[in-house]
């Protein structure tokens, strides 16, 4: 672990001695990104995501796909969480008969990708203006009828963020995202 | 329609390539009783219903190697198992039906998760193509035990199902020990599939630690050879690994003081000049004063439970900590380690020793001269004025037995009172429910111990309240029919002891809903019919004829009822969430 909170403990001993408890005080909350590889197996989904229910931690997104192995899947999942905590959860996660890897993704450098289909209500008049916008995201347009269109976009969870931020102007009438997945970058060139 | 028509279709065709093959095919419920017998499964506690039926019917018919004890309420078939697992080191057998059967399981279940006890629990489950459908009977039984299990496995294919009950035990058993429920649906009983019980299994997942790691090792030694106040702090975990012989050996050659938890207890001799007794929220005083003064704390297969830490900030200020366990999920959980050692504590041990410098009691005079300070200042004792007092009773069972007895505690006063005024030298001797604090677990849990001892063996104690023992009070009667000599005992102090002593405590008196008098039973009316001898003791004097008149007994339980004073209470005390240091002691209590 990289970054890692002070436990109880700790801070009382760091307090006793007159040491001061860092930037980061004690609770430090941050966003992790965890993949793991699971059996495909009834239940192994189920007790993962047990995992975080059971601490109060809320998933804010679960992505689950076949991996290369087709008996296995991968999952991504996103959470907040206290760090410490969340190293916790990481031990529990392995320690699943179901589990084969975990990976805290957050610490190394990495590639996050999310898709995202967004439909919008676009009369014949409206199309250019709206192509031209969704043509610098590289969004395609996968359905059309008279008064709407609807479209795939893929990237970083920020694009798809500023993407529909943009689709604001005009009347979205319904947006689905996949949640993330992601996986380690590799740094053939690293010197 | 054209679906009915399709297995009619099918099934002629299917039976009769199945009669081809022959012999070789035999239904679900022999393959799993062919398997338990191939696991070398001993005893079975276990309730039959109509999911498990035709595994009942098999048995009739094969006569299986193992034994089965019909239990008389589900729950004590678990505790019964955890009993036997927890006293013979092997895993515990449950088999029951779908349903309410095994929903009166999950206690149990629950028991053994928190306890790390080995345990695979068979439930029944209504057939594959009506789970879903609120059949009779039926309960989501991996959804109920998901999070109480070490594992679950649904069978849905009867030609796996030798493989599962093999991984079943293997992951029960292994690393950090659990329980795995396997649900049986009823088709999968009935359905065929050739025998054959693998020798081995791997599992991919699924891996748990061995040796520790040479150089933590090796840290590890270095801090104990340079500290000057270690100490000991054993858990359950050394018990599971069998690493008692290990630690003990260790604690002598570098003369270090020993504090076990409540499941610690029997890990080191506790009549052991160096053993400083149980820690914990009703550990000794001298326990605890150590805890709070050592420069090391040397932690064995224990989890840093919030009942032996109290407010965990304060607890161990001035300790560096080594901790060693086999669960990686447990290491630096509650408190960060200093050095870290995964590993079977066992092996850690093994590999320790020879790092770590001999050392004379003479050369660590200090800490062990303070240490004998405190255990002058404030001894495990009791009032002796004539009343019956519970403390007394337990010194007289350790005097019976010379710590030769495996005592079974239940919840409450009796189980502090049992951990503290016996003498634990061996383990696998105390065995209680610790981590959920199930009422109701002694005496069933005894009867799995009995099951698991040959003629012979020292006696099995349970030790029991007034309330928790009327909580499975009913696997009295499978004592009895199966002649085993329990010594039942029953610290008859009308209330719900434990309780009322935190609501004398902390709830300024207010007794509310603690008083037993009105529902309790004569109890010694109740253990006659359920066919045990029975005995009542009200007075001090007549302790000692009581227990030699209960040892007389060989052939069936025998229930001892003690009628004690209903106001003692079990000190010292770290009242809930306090610091150690704030420890009451019963003298401190007199003062106030
Ligand atoms: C199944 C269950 N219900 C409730 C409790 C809470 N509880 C803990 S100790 C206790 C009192 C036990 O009374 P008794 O069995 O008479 O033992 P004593 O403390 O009097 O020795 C209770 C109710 C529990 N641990 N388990
Ligand atoms: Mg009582």
């Amino acid at each position: 672990m990289t970054q890692q909170t002070l436990t109880p403990q700790q801070v009382y001993r760091k307090q006793a001695a007159g040491e001061a408890l860092g930037p980061d005080g004690n609770d430090v909350q941050h966003r992790h990104v965890l993949t793991v590889l699971v059996e495909n197996s009834l239940g192994a989904l189920n007790r993962v995501a047990n995992l975080f229910s059971q601490r109060g931690f809320n998933l804010e997104s679960v992505s689950v796909g076949e991996a290369k192995d087709p008996q296995l899947r991968r999952m991504t999942l996103v959470t907040t969480g206290n760090d410490r905590i969340i190293a916790q959860v990481i031990r529990q996660l392995n320690a699943l008969i179901d589990t084969l890897e975990v990976e805290d993704v957050t610490a190394y450098d990495h590639i996050e990708r999310e898709l995202c289909l967004v439909q919008v209500r676009c009369s014949a008049t409206e199309r250019h203006a709206l192509t031209s916008v969704v043509d610098i995201f590289r969004a395609t347009v996968v359905n059309i009828t008279p008064d709407s269109l609807t479209f795939e976009v893929t990237g970083p969870p920020t694009k798809i963020n500023a993407f529909i931020g943009m689709m604001r102007d005009y009347e979205v009438l319904e947006v689905a995202r996949s949640g993330r997945v992601a996986m380690r970058r590799e740094l053939a060139f690293e010197h | 329609m054209q679906t009915e028509f399709d297995v009619q279709k099918k099934s002629p065709t299917q039976s009769s390539s199945a009669d081809q093959v022959g012999q070789g095919l035999v239904t679900g419920a022999e393959i799993l009783i062919r398997s338990l017998e191939a696991e070398g499964v001993e005893i079975v506690f276990g309730y039959p219903g109509g999911a498990v039926i035709g595994i009942y019917d098999t048995m009739h018919r094969l006569k299986p190697a193992f034994k089965h004890v019909l239990v008389r309420h589900e729950q004590g078939g678990t505790h019964a198992a955890e009993g036997y697992a927890k006293s013979t080191g092997k895993v515990g057998t449950v088999l029951v039906t779908s349903g309410p059967g095994a929903t009166n399981c999950v206690t149990g279940i629950a028991d053994a998760y928190m306890d790390s006890i080995p345990m695979v629990v068979f439930t029944g489950q209504v057939p594959t193509k009506l789970i879903g459908n609120d059949a009779f009977q039926e309960c989501d039984m991996i959804g109920v035990t998901r999070s109480i299990t070490k594992h679950s496995f649904l069978v849905r294919n009867v030609a796996e199902l030798a493989e599962t009950v093999k991984k079943a035990y293997y992951i029960a058993g292994t690393g950090r020990p659990g329980p795995v429920v396997v649900d049986l649906p009823k088709d999968m009983l009935m359905a065929k599939a050739p025998f054959h019980y693998p020798k081995s299994v791997s599992i991919r997942g699924y891996s748990f630690a061995g040796k520790g790691n040479r150089k933590q090792i090796q840290k590890a030694a270095e801090l104990i050879n340079a500290a000057e106040k270690p100490l000991f702090y054993v858990g359950g975990g050394t018990i599971i690994s069998d690493a008692a012989v290990e630690l003990t050996r260790l604690a002598r050659k570098a003369n270090i003081p020993v504090t076990t938890t409540l499941h610690g207890l029997g890990s080191f001799p506790e009549n052991d000049p160096l053993s400083v007794g149980m820690l914990g929220m009703h550990g000794t005083w001298f326990a605890n004063k150590s805890v709070q003064n050592t420069d090391l704390l040397i932690a064995v297969g224990a989890r840093f439970d919030d009942r032996v830490t109290g407010k965990i900030e304060a607890w161990a200020p001035h300790a560096k900590i080594i901790h060693m366990d086999i669960d990686p999920a447990c290491i630096s959980k509650n408190v960060p380690a200093d050095c870290p050692i995964l590993g079977d504590v066992k092996l850690v041990l093994k590999d320790l020793e020879p790092l770590v410098e001999a050392r004379s009691a003479a050369s660590r005079k200090s800490w062990l001269e303070q240490i004998d300070v405190w255990k002058a200042e404030c001894p495990m004792d009791f009032k002796r004025d004539g009343k019956l007092r519970p403390q007394e009773i337990i010194r007289a069972l350790r005097d019976k037995t010379g710590g030769n007895a495996t005592v079974v505690t239940d919840v409450g006063q009796n189980q502090m009172w049992g951990a503290q005024f016996f003498t634990y030298v061996q383990p696998r001797t105390h065995i209680t429910s610790g981590g959920l604090g199930t009422m109701g677990f002694s005496l069933p849990a005894a009867m799995g111990v009995a099951f698991g001892k040959k003629p012979g063996d020292s006696p099995v104690i349970s030790i029991n309240g007034d309330g928790g023992v009327m909580m499975n009070i009913q696997e009295l009667g499978v004592a009895a029919a199966h002649k085993l000599p329990l010594k039942v005992v029953i610290l008859n102090n009308s209330y719900l002891g434990m309780v009322r002593q935190w609501q004398e405590l902390f709830h300024e008196e207010r007794y509310s809903h603690t008083d037993l008098a009105p529902t309790n039973p004569d109890f010694i009316v109740l253990a006659k019919a359920f066919g045990c001898e029975a005995i009542r003791c009200d007075k001090p004097e007549d302790i000692q004829a009581t227990i030699d008149a209960a040892w007389e007994v060989t052939d069936r339980p025998v229930v001892m009822e003690f009628v004690v004073v209903m106001e003692e209470k079990v000190f010292p005390m770290v009242p809930s969430g306090a610091t150690t240091d704030e420890m009451i002691t019963a003298s401190s209590e007199d003062i106030a």
